[in-house]
C-alpha cells in the first residue's frame, strides 16, 4: 500500500515539472543545502546495516554511510533524515526525489543502471546470496533443497537469483513472496517455508536478532550469487555522485593510511603527502567538489574510517571481514588515489 | 391563471423565428463557445502532463514503453492456474497475476453471496439464538478492518503444524502450515471433454425449458423437463467420458522430502485471503439481503398464501423476485468491493496482479506502465461486473407497461 502511494508520488513528480532545477549544476546538492539535511533511504530494519536502536537512532553500516555524506556536505554527520523503505518502494522513492540517495543493501546490477536511471556510487559491502534453514530440517547443502518452500522478498535480485539457481540445478521450489520483512520472517519462523533466502549479511543479521534462538537456524554453505551492495543516486547529477562516491573512498583510504577518528587531529600535522591530501591540508580537492577542504577530515573525525565503521556495526553480528578486507589484506576494498 | 382558449389569436400566430446569428448575444453560440474552451483547456492540461512526464522520464534516463512485457521475467510465482516458469515473459507473469485475482474474486463473490444470503435470512429468523448469532456475526465482521482479518487468518493458518506432523482429519486430506492437501483426480482430455459436454447439456436444458414453457402457454400442458435434464446433464457427460476410455486415477498427496507431492492444494495465502474476503463481504451482503426481504410488503406473503401457494412457492415466485430488485444494485457494489479488496493480497503474500505488477515495476523500473496495467485490469474487471449486473438488474426489474 505504501508502495502504491510512493509510486503515485513518483507519477506526480514526473508529471509536474522540476525542469528548471535539473538544468542547474547539482539540484540534489542545492536541495540538501537549502533543506539543511540529507534525506537518506534505508531499510525498514536490518541489524548491522540500518536499524533503529532503543533510542530511535539509526545504527549500522548503511546508516553510517548516510552520515558520511552529511559530514562531507555540512561538516556535521548528524544532519541526516532517515527514510525507511521496503524492497519494493525504494526505487520509486529515489526516482521521485523523495530521498537524495539510497544506502540500503542495494545490489549493483547493469539493469538498474541502464533502465532505472540510477548510478551506483560504490560498494560498501561485498555480499552474496545464501540460504538459511532450521537446524531440525537436517539439510547440509543447498543441493538438497529440491521441492522446498522458499521465503523471499519480492522486487529483489535475490528473487531472480533464486529462480536461476533452482533452474540451473534442475530442482523445483515453491516461493512464498511477502514484501514486509517482518511478515516474511514471521512466516519463516512459523514454518510456512523451509528456507529463507537473502544476502548472507541479511541472514546473519536475522540470526543475530533472534538472540537465544539463533542456534535454531543454520546457514547453508553455498553462496549462489555476487551481491555488491552500495549507495545509489539518480543519474545526471555528477557533483552529488562524486561526493557520495568519494565519501566512501575517503574512509577506505583512511583505513589504508591508518587514519582513525582517534588520531585524525594528530594526522593533520603528518608529513605524508597522501594523508595531507586526504585531510585537505594540501591539494584543495574539497573545493573542487564544491565542499569544504576538510570534508574527509569531518567524515573520519565524526564517523570514523571503514574499519571503525565495520567493527562498530558488523563485528558484533559475528560476520568475518572476509572479502570485505582491504586489498592489502587480501580483500576487495580498494580506493583510487586521492590526488 | 386563466388558460387561453383555442380561439385565442395569440396562439394562431407562429412564434418568432430565431435565425442563426453568430452573435455573442445568442445563448447557443455562447454555450458552444464555453464548451469548446473548457474541452480545449482539459485537452491542453492532459497534453501538458503527458508531455512533461515523457520529457522528465527521458531526462532521468528512465526507460519507457511496453517492450519490457516481452522480456524474460525471472520471477518465481507460487501458485498459477496456467503453466508458468521464471523463464517466461513479464506478459505471462502478469497474466498469471490477473488469473489469480480473478480466481479469488470469482470464488469469493460466489461463496460470499451464499454465506451472506444464509446469514441475512438467519438474522430474520424467528429463532432467537439463530437471529442473535447472525447479528453478532454481522456486527463484528463488518466493523473490523479487512487487512487485520487477513493477517489474523494468515497467522492462524501458519500456526498449523509442519508437513511432517500434518493433521490428518480423514482419508488423504492433510492440514499443515503448507496448506490444505486433498486427493484430486489426474486431469485428462476425457475430463475436459466431459466438462464441455456438461456445458452443452446445460445450454440444451435451458433451451428446452423455454420451449416447454411456450408449449404450456399454447396447449396448457407442460411436458416433463427432468428426464431430459438427467439425460443431458448426467448421461451425456458420463457417456463422453466413457467413450474416451473412462480414465480415473486419483492423485493422492504423499509426504516426500520437505513437503507433500501430488494431490490438490489450497495454499495458506489463498485460503487466508479467500476466508477473509468471504467472511468480511458476507457480513455486508447479509444486511443487503435482509433489507431486500424486509422491503417486500407483508401483504405480498399473505396474498400469495391466499392464492394457495406453498411457503416455498411464495418465497420463490412472489417475494424473491421483488426482493431481488432491491438487492441487486447494492450487491453489484459488493462484488466490485471484493474484487478491489483482493489487492490486499500483497500483505499476506498471495501473488495477485498487484503483487506481480509491483515486482515487475521494481525489476524494470517502469512505474507508470506498471500502474497503468493495474488500473486497466481492475477497470476491465469492474466494468464487466457492472455491465453484467446491470443487464441482470434490467432483466429482473419491474416490467411496467
Amino acid at each position: 500500500m505504501h508502495t502504491a502511494i510512493r509510486i503515485s508520488a513518483l507519477a506526480f513528480a514526473l508529471a509536474f515539472p522540476a525542469v528548471e532545477a535539473l538544468a542547474q549544476q547539482s539540484p540534489t546538492l542545492d536541495g540538501i543545502r537549502a533543506r539543511g539535511h540529507v534525506v537518506c533511504g534505508v531499510t525498514t530494519g536490518v541489524a548491522g546495516f540500518s536499524n533503529p536502536d532503543s533510542q530511535g537512532i539509526w545504527r549500522g553500516l548503511d546508516a553510517d554511510g548516510c552520515r558520511t555524506v552529511a559530514a562531507a556536505i555540512f561538516g556535521d554527520a548528524n544532519r541526516v533524515r532517515f527514510v525507511p523503505t521496503t524492497s519494493q518502494n525504494r526505487f520509486p522513492a529515489l526516482q521521485s526525489g523523495e530521498v537524495d540517495l539510497l544506502y540500503r543493501n542495494t545490489t549493483w546490477t547493469l539493469g538498474r543502471e541502464a533502465s532505472l536511471g540510477f548510478q551506483f556510487a560504490g560498494i560498501n559491502f561485498y555480499d552474496g546470496q545464501a540460504f538459511m534453514v532450521k537446524r531440525t530440517l537436517g539439510v547440509k547443502s543447498a543441493k538438497e533443497l529440491d521441492g522446498a518452500t522458499v521465503c523471499v522478498q519480492p522486487g529483489t535480485t535475490t528473487e531472480l537469483n533464486l529462480a536461476d539457481y533452482f533452474r540451473t540445478n534442475r530442482m523445483t521450489f515453491r516461493p512464498v513472496v511477502i514484501e514486509n520483512l517482518e511478515e516474511l520472517r514471521a512466516a519463516f519462523i512459523a514454518g510456512r517455508c523451509d528456507v529463507y533466502t537473502s544476502d548472507a549479511s541479511v541472514l546473519a543479521s536475522f540470526r543475530f536478532t533472534q538472540g537465544p534462538n539463533a542456534e535454531l537456524y543454520v546457514m547453508l554453505p553455498e553462496i549462489i550469487s555476487k551481491e555488491p551492495l552500495g549507495p545509489v543516486v539518480r543519474k545526471g547529477d555528477q557533483r552529488f555522485f562524486d561526493i557520495v562516491r568519494w565519501a566512501l573512498f575517503a574512509q577506505i583510504a583512511a583505513e589504508e593510511l591508518g587514519v582513525t577518528s582517534a588520531n585524525v587531529d594528530q594526522m593533520l600535522t603528518s608529513q605524508s603527502p597522501e594523508i595531507q591530501r586526504l585531510l585537505g591540508v594540501t591539494g584543495g580537492f574539497g573545493q573542487m567538489m564544491g565542499l569544504d577542504n576538510r570534508w574527509a577530515y569531518n567524515i573520519i573525525k565524526q564517523v570514523g574510517n571503514f574499519a571503525e565503521m565495520w567493527e562498530r556495526n558488523i563485528t558484533p553480528m559475528g560476520v568475518p571481514r572476509g572479502i570485505n578486507a582491504l586489498w592489502t589484506q587480501g580483500g576487495l576494498m580498494y580506493a583510487p588515489p586521492i590526488r | 391563471m386563466q388558460r387561453p382558449t383555442a380561439a385565442d389569436p395569440r396562439d394562431l400566430r407562429a412564434p418568432p423565428r430565431r435565425g442563426f446569428a453568430l452573435s455573442w448575444r445568442d445563448p447557443t453560440v455562447r454555450a458552444v463557445f464555453w464548451q469548446i474552451v473548457i474541452l480545449g483547456l482539459v485537452g491542453a492540461g492532459i497534453w501538458w502532463l503527458v508531455d512533461n512526464t515523457m520529457r522528465n522520464l527521458e531526462m532521468r534516463k528512465i526507460a519507457t514503453g511496453f517492450r519490457f512485457l516481452e522480456r524474460e521475467a525471472g520471477l518465481p510465482i507460487g501458485e498459477s492456474l496456467i503453466p508458468y516458469s521464471p523463464a517466461d515473459t513479464y506478459f505471462r507473469a502478469l497474466t498469471v497475476g490477473v488469473l489469480n485475482t480473478l480466481r479469488v474474486a470469482i470464488v469469493g463473490a460466489i461463496l460470499a453471496t451464499v454465506l451472506g444470503t444464509v446469514v441475512g435470512i438467519a438474522r430474520l429468523s424467528k429463532n432467537w439464538l439463530v437471529a442473535k448469532c447472525a447479528a453478532v456475526y454481522v456486527e463484528v465482521l463488518r466493523d473490523l478492518p479487512l487487512l487485520l482479518q487477513l493477517l489474523f487468518w494468515y497467522a492462524l493458518l501458519q500456526g498449523l503444524p509442519g508437513p511432517r506432523q500434518a493433521l490428518n482429519p480423514f482419508g488423504s486430506v492433510y492440514l499443515s502450515n503448507r496448506g490444505i492437501k486433498f486427493p484430486w483426480i489426474e486431469w485428462q482430455e476425457a475430463h475436459s471433454a466431459a466438462l464441455l459436454a456438461f456445458v452443452v447439456g446445460l445450454i440444451a436444458v435451458w433451451g428446452l425449458g423455454r420451449l416447454f414453457v411456450a408449449r404450456q402457454m399454447a396447449t396448457g400442458v407442460r411436458p416433463r423437463l427432468w428426464p431430459w435434464a438427467i439425460l443431458l446433464l448426467v448421461a451425456l457427460p458420463a457417456g463422453v467420458w466413457w467413450a474416451m476410455g473412462a480414465p480415473f486415477t486419483v492423485d493422492r498427496p504423499v509426504l516426500r522430502g520437505f513437503n507433500f507431492r501430488g494431490g490438490g492444494t489450497l495454499t495458506p495465502e489463498f485460503a487466508a485471503l479467500l476466508f477473509g474476503l468471504i467472511l468480511y463481504t458476507a457480513a455486508f451482503i447479509a444486511e443487503i439481503v435482509r433489507a431486500g426481504i424486509l422491503a417486500v410488503h407483508q401483504g405480498q406473503w399473505e396474498a400469495a398464501g391466499a392464492l394457495g401457494l406453498t411457503r416455498g412457492q411464495q418465497l420463490r415466485l412472489v417475494v424473491l423476485p421483488q426482493a431481488l430488485r432491491v438487492i441487486v444494485p447494492p450487491l453489484t457494489s459488493q462484488y466490485l468491493n471484493i474484487t478491489k479488496n483482493s489487492s490486499l493480497a500483497v500483505a499476506i503474500g498471495y501473488q495477485d496482479i498487484v503483487s506481480i505488477a509491483n515486482t515487475t515495476i521494481n525489476q524494470t523500473g517502469q512505474a507508470i506502465e506498471g500502474i497503468a496495467i493495474i488500473m486497466l485490469v481492475y477497470l476491465t474487471i469492474s466494468l464487466t461486473i457492472s455491465l453484467f449486473m446491470n443487464w441482470f438488474n434490467a432483466r429482473i426489474a419491474l416490467k411496467e407497461r
